[in-house]
């Protein structure tokens, strides 16, 4: 909290991740930028294999073997996690400043360790506490996640566990360090939908509660419309569209964006019919030249084989679309 | 828990029955013991005598409920070769044996282990590729000749270690290396291999994202997965050293244990001390197999014993 | 009607025939870029040529004594002749001729075993694993005991009793392997079973011996082939060990294994007697163990993957390697 508050607490700048398989190499992430500001929620949606994850796993660290962080920079309170003097302070950041919730808890956990020792060990490599002070605050944590009897439970193993108990552990363990930063990668997924409300609804107590920044990744439009302050649009690899999340969903510029609403069922809206997006994902192997959304897009010209950054709106409001730079927002 | 324990003990008892009827089938009626025995100029009447001392006169379930009935009492009767009772002398020699495997696997472990770790931190470079031809080749060297030419090399060549026998603690060198290398093979490759798969799983990442040191996360939280595979294969081995194949290697160095005794036995038709011999093998395979599952359930609390 | 028939029909043969030479292609493609495998298969071909054709190959009869050049030492030794390459044993015969015999037993007990222990597991698990039930639990608790037996002991006692000899060897050593094909079938089967469309050629009426032999054994193939190698490589160990134990195949015929044991007592004064031998045994061993797990890797898409993204991997860390010496040397 010391850290000066005119840079924002992580920033991702043209970030490239290219991963080398058999087929050719994909392109995971071609050049993603965004930032998160303390205490903010920023949502990050798109279709499976937009390069979400992959986004935040490098900001994680945690790309390897047939993946390469090839490009672009990650600053966490400006300090760089990619150079020389970041791959020691990315040691020290991760786990402890900054945190991360995966998509299935199911294999999330380690199978033969019982979850106090699973929960526990973060706390003493971190803080450097002792077996006894740990074990305290991993029952606090369990009590935090809204998990009772935390003594019976710590001595549990997960496949004792259901899927949202497990779930609620990894929140624990997130939470452990007292973090700046948590990434939930698509948090509920692998979840049942009576679970997933609750799962959600701690995530945003929690978020209050303690005025954590949490990046979201979903692809829950509804999830991101609830709980988060801000919403990057990410299509093939790139942001396609950045701003305020209820602008965002008010009037969405991008026509991706625009069909990704139209393609979410909506309780308060009645007149407007649900439109899948006609077309499939491009291969990332060779994505299109210029907008990849353009053979898909309904308003395409011959302006959208040229690349178009991300560019200002207005608003803190940023969308790489030649029609709607235009003006011709139809 | 009491059922597990009493489930395998049956079946414990089934394996111990079906061995010995196989060795009383294959000695009594495939064979006839005393031709087997006796040598060929024993008169007619050696033969009778002897043939009545074994109780081999009367009818063959007569003599198979007594061969049961003496099992029970750990009673072969005398080795004909040596003139004690058989059991005297697998209780002599099976210590040797157990020695000799638990050095020679023990050294298998604490090599192959980390080797098999490294080789699996970097699937495909130089140290995998080298990690996994060298254990192809330990797998394809037959072990007789591998002891042959340790001898060759190590006690005739450089003469620091001795042949054959077991008078000094130098002398289990060359049969554990021996005995421990095919083990070393196969183990570093199934390390490698449980390895590769286990860092390919969700929990390394999470293990990674918790910012645990790396150390922590492949030796610990991967390594313990790793562990169940690891655990089987070891404790085959010992099963499998103790069930006969500590003959070869015992064979080559003259090393007094039961294998060689065995294979002593077999030459000089000595039914009775090879029956003791199978029989005691038997039961140590059970006695492992049981072990062995308290020591998969200590690695893995998912499995549940039944 | 008819015609056109026949014609189609030609025409799937064709169709069929052209992708069987693809495969054949695809596979000696896939050979060429995994160069352990491609020894492999052209020392394990060599082997069998070998072995088909000693008689033409060898210099000499295995069994043909030369008392007067007993333990002569290879050609290049001073005493060494051309007459006996790789020189001769205590009774004068021709090592090289020994050794080219040998693979024939080698092989050949290999092969038997494999096809027999093969062919009983494979049915045995079939039936347990299809037929299920009593079948099964029969079957599996049977497996269960065997593999508990200390099975080289009983194969030795059983040798010594009947008499040791090529058949007995052959016979014993799949009495004592098969249980491995049967596991292994069986819990495939169960897996495939399982599968939508398994069910539905059940669903549809087919009767079991259809579901097994157009369903479920040509999903078999990949690992029954894989396990049979591997199983190749062991049973050769063991028939070279049962050799040197003196209870396998026995004088006057040859093995590598009776070698090695009749060349023991040479020893220290003609090491070839125990070397050459020995050598066959384990490159042939390495040559199958190379076949195996090349196979392995090409039967399994993503163990193919990984392999690739390995490859990648280094071939990144060489570039990069590259990349910093160019910085470095740049002024």
């Amino acid at each position: 909290m010391s850290a000066s508050r005119n840079v924002p607490l992580l920033e991702v700048r043209d970030l490239v991740v290219n991963f080398y398989t058999r087929g050719g190499v994909v392109q995971a992430s071609r050049g993603v930028s965004f930032q998160v500001d303390y205490g903010q929620t920023l949502g990050i949606v798109g279709e499976s294999g937009s390069g979400k994850s992959v986004a935040v796993q490098a900001v994680m660290g945690l790309i390897s073997t047939p993946g390469r962080i090839e490009g672009g920079d990650i600053l966490f309170q400006g300090r760089s996690l990619l150079d020389q003097a970041g791959k020691k302070f990315v040691r020290e950041v991760r786990g402890k400043d900054i945190s991360m919730i995966f998509q299935d808890p199911m294999t999330s956990l380690n199978p033969v360790f019982t979850i106090g020792t699973q929960i526990t060990e973060v706390l003493r490599h971190h803080m450097g506490m002792t077996r006894d002070q740990a074990r305290r605050r991993a029952m606090d944590l369990l009590g935090l996640v809204d998990i009772n009897a935390p003594e019976k439970r710590l001595k549990q193993y997960p496949y004792e566990m259901s899927g949202g108990m497990r779930q609620r552990v990894m929140i624990a363990m997130a939470l452990a360090c007292e973090p700046q930063l948590i990434i939930a990668d698509e948090p509920t997924t692998a979840l049942d939908v009576t679970i997933q409300a609750q799962i959600l609804e701690l995530l945003t107590d929690l978020q209050q509660r303690l005025q954590v920044s949490v990046i979201l990744i979903t692809h829950d439009l509804g999830v991101v419309a609830q709980l988060c302050h801000r919403v990057a649009v990410m299509y093939a690899g790139r942001i396609v569209e950045v701003g305020d999340a209820d602008q965002v969903f008010a009037s969405p510029v991008h026509p991706y964006t625009k069909g990704l609403i139209r393609a979410t069922p909506r309780l308060d809206v009645v007149t407007e019919r649900m439109v899948s997006i006609d077309g499939v994902p491009p291969d990332l192997i060779s994505p299109p030249r210029g907008c990849a959304f353009s053979p898909r897009c309904d308003q395409a010209k011959k302006d959208c084989l040229r690349a178009q950054a991300l560019t200002p709106l207005g608003d803190d409001r940023h969308v790489s679309c030649w029609c709607a730079i235009k003006g011709d927002t139809r | 828990m009491g059922r597990f324990i009493y489930r395998r003990l049956i079946h414990g008892l089934i394996v111990i029955m079906g061995v010995t009827i196989i060795v009383f089938v294959v000695t009594r009626m495939v064979g006839d013991p005393v031709q087997v025995m006796l040598p060929l100029e024993s008169t007619l009447e050696q033969r009778a005598a002897f043939e009545k001392k074994l109780g081999l006169d009367r009818p063959i379930h007569i003599q198979f409920v007594d061969f049961m009935a003496n099992i029970v009492r750990l009673d072969f009767g005398e080795s004909l070769w040596q003139k004690r009772p058989a059991m005297d002398i697998v209780f002599e020699k099976l210590p040797m044996t157990i020695l000799l495997t638990a050095v020679g696997i023990g050294f298998a472990c604490v090599v192959a282990i980390p080797m098999g770790i490294i080789a699996a931190l970097r699937p495909g470079g130089v140290v995998d590729r080298i990690t996994v031809f060298v254990s192809l080749l330990g797998l394809s060297v037959p072990q007789f000749w591998l002891g042959l030419l340790f001898i060759v090399l190590f006690a005739v060549q450089f003469k620091i270690l001795p042949t054959s026998g077991a008078a000094t603690p130098a002398h289990i060198i060359m049969p554990a290396l021996t005995m421990g290398l095919p083990t070393l093979a196969r183990l570093v490759m199934l390390v490698r291999s449980s390895m590769i798969d286990e860092l390919n799983q969700q929990y390394v990442k999470t293990s990674f994202a918790k910012g645990l040191p790396f150390v922590r996360v492949v030796g610990i939280h991967a390594l313990r997965n790793a562990g169940l595979p690891i655990m089987t294969l070891v404790g085959w081995e010992v099963i499998r050293s103790l069930a006969g194949y500590s003959v070869v290697v015992e064979t080559v160095f003259a090393w007094p244990g039961i294998g060689l005794t065995a294979i002593q036995a077999i030459e000089r038709d000595d039914l009775i001390l090879i029956q003791a011999i199978v029989f005691t093998a038997a039961v140590c395979v059970v006695v492992i197999n049981i072990f062995m599952d308290f020591v998969y359930k200590l690695i893995d609390p998912r499995l549940k014993l039944t | 009607m008819s015609q056109t028939n026949a014609d189609s029909l030609e025409q799937a043969l064709e169709q069929h025939r052209h992708e069987w030479v693809e495969k054949l292609f695809e596979l000696g493609r896939e050979l060429k870029r995994d160069k352990a495998g491609l020894v492999g298969v052209m020392l394990i071909t060599a082997l069998v040529l070998m072995a088909v054709f000693a008689p033409y190959i060898a210099p000499h009869d295995p069994t043909d004594q030369d008392l007067t050049a007993r333990l002569a030492p290879p050609v290049w030794y001073e005493k060494g002749t051309l007459k006996h390459i790789l020189g001769t044993d205590h009774l004068g015969r021709d090592v090289l001729s020994r050794t080219i015999h040998g693979a024939r037993v080698s092989l050949w007990v290999g092969a038997a075993v494999v096809l027999l222990a093969g062919g009983f597991g494979v049915v045995m698990g079939l039936m347990a694993g299809y037929l299920g039930g009593r079948t099964d639990a029969f079957v599996m608790r049977w497996v269960d005991t065997q593999v508990a037996f200390p099975g080289l002991l009983l194969a030795l006692i059983i040798l010594a009793v009947i008499g040791p000899s090529l058949t007995t060897v052959v016979v014993v050593l799949a009495l004592n392997g098969w249980m491995v094909y049967g596991r292994m079938t069986r819990s495939a089967v169960l897996s495939i079973r399982q599968s939508p469309y398994v069910e539905a050629a059940e669903v549809v009426g087919c009767r079991w011996p259809r579901v097994i032999f157009r369903h479920i054994l040509p999903n078999l193939t990949s690992p029954l082939l894989t396990l049979g190698i591997l199983e190749f490589a062991r049973i050769v160990l063991a028939e070279a060990a049962l050799s040197f134990l003196g209870l396998g195949i026995q004088p006057p015929a040859t093995s590598w294994g009776l070698d090695v044991a009749m060349g023991k007592n040479y020893m220290f004064m003609a090491w070839w007697l125990v070397t050459i031998p020995g050598c066959a045994i384990a490159v042939t061993v390495l040559a199958i163990n190379l076949v195996a797990s090349w196979l392995r890797l090409i039967s399994d898409p993503q163990e193919r993957e990984k392999q690739f993204a390995r490859h990648m991997a280094g071939a990144m860390r060489k570039k990069m390697h590259a990349t910093i010496k160019k910085e470095l040397e740049a002024p």
